[in-house]
């Protein structure tokens, strides 16, 4: 199998591309597919600062060295989520990544900071843990940002990530959040711009890129996620991405280019309606905000271990 | 010492060297012992994985469907699916 651009040996075949890549033009690609998600979706302008959210994984570390590659002076952020030994390799990884080239990585822990971790979370609110652990990564990412004055916060998601949650935002009709469903989040009072810089590339792609840059990342999934929704829904779409190629990005871009703006109203209605939280400031429907509450519930509880919430909802899935 | 699963190979027993290509597999940790030659695509499919999920990593360095795997190589086979939005 030879290298479509220079015809010396590919170590990559990419079926949906009809291509396959040496490691030099494999590395090229990820990095053009960056540079036109960012000038297509009008992502960041020179100049701006960047907030890249860390979780020590392929995308995100991905994300910051493209990022970089390209131009834009980001810096990291990670959370500390407490999620045992899980959490433990999380946070050395991202710190190991950015010492080695010398990058500002800023460090908040959960149970330090606001005395609660995820399992916790989970157990006494009686949240999905991916549920308490996305409230609070939005949360401290937008609070951090905008505290921090930076003028974006750049995330891991890639076409995958879109794709799956699009189907489950289609199989469940949920307007709104098809609505929001952007590569690009404008700024607006209380939240910084956020975006999406990977969502040309898949998974495959972002961990290929990682492999053949040296790149160190966490390839144990999180104990917490096994088995859910949205993992369920990636391998539905490989299944029909195997058999044809292409169909996650026409799915996802598809929508983005015919359907997204039909549920403009919905999304508009929702925002129109926040309030500032009582406890931080931050906009919400209902103040305090969830994350307030999800904090006000939770902190000072007794930790609870990894192992009894993975097993709770390991029963729940398997009904 | 890994699992030798003489089916995931080419259908063929392992040659008199004694050598068997070793698979290393992820998400949990574990290990096959896979008779070669084999190609990435053949190996993949015996083992039922969808390519779109994982890399196969030989060395340090990333492997194509059609590349020629024997006995003498250590193979990784790496997930690339990750989640947690729910």
């Amino acid at each position: 199998m030879k290298c479509t651009v220079c015809r010396g040996p590919a170590v990559i075949d990419l079926r949906r591309h009809n291509s396959n890549f040496c490691a030099e033009h494999m590395v090229r690609f990820c990095r053009d597919q960056v540079a036109k998600a960012i000038h297509d979706h009008r992502m960041i302008e020179p100049g701006e600062r960047v907030l890249v959210a860390i979780s020590g994984g392929k995308d995100s570390l991905a994300l910051w060295d493209i990022l970089l590659e390209l131009g834009y002076p980001a810096e990291g952020m990670t959370i500390g989520l407490g999620i045992g030994d899980y959490s433990e390799h999380s946070t050395a990884t991202s710190v190991a990544f950015a010492e080695e080239r010398g990058l500002k990585l800023h460090l908040v822990d959960l149970r330090d900071e606001y005395d609660y971790d995820i399992p916790t979370a989970s157990k006494v609110t009686r949240r999905v843990p991916c549920s308490a652990c996305g409230l609070s990564k939005r949360h401290l990412f937008d609070k951090s940002a905008l505290d921090g004055g930076y003028d974006v916060v750049a995330t891991g998601h890639n076409l995958d990530d879109e794709a799956a949650v699009l189907l489950g935002n289609t199989l469940h009709w949920q307007t709104e959040y098809l609505g929001r469903q952007q590569p690009v989040l404008p700024a607006s009072p209380g939240f910084p711009r956020k975006v999406k810089p990977l969502v040309r590339l898949g998974e495959r792609e972002t961990a290929a890129y990682c492999v053949l840059r040296g790149i160190d990342y966490v390839v144990e999934e999180c104990p917490m996620a096994e088995g859910n929704r949205h993992l369920r829904y990636k391998e539905a779409l490989n299944i029909i991405e195997a058999a044809s190629p292409g169909a996650k990005r026409d799915f996802y871009f598809g929508f983005l280019a015919r359907a997204a703006d039909r549920f403009q109203p919905e999304a508009q209605e929702a925002k129109s309606e926040l309030v500032a939280c009582e406890h931080c400031g931050a906009p919400t429907p209902t103040s305090p905000c969830a994350f307030c509450r999800l904090v006000d519930r939770t902190a000072g509880h007794e930790p609870v271990p990894v192992e009894l919430v993975r097993k709770r909802y390991a029963r729940g899935r398997g009904r | 010492m890994g699992t030798f699963l003489a089916g995931v190979g080419g259908g063929r027993p392992a040659r008199d060297n004694g050598r068997v290509m070793k698979v290393v597999l992820r998400n949990p940790r574990r290990e096959l012992d896979v008779p070669g030659p084999i190609t990435v695509t053949k190996l993949l499919g015996n083992l039922e994985l969808n390519r779109e999920s994982v890399l196969v990593i030989r060395g340090n360095t990333l492997v194509p469907g059609d590349a020629l795997l024997d006995d003498a190589d250590v193979v990784e086979i790496r997930p690339v699916i990750s989640g947690g939005a729910e």
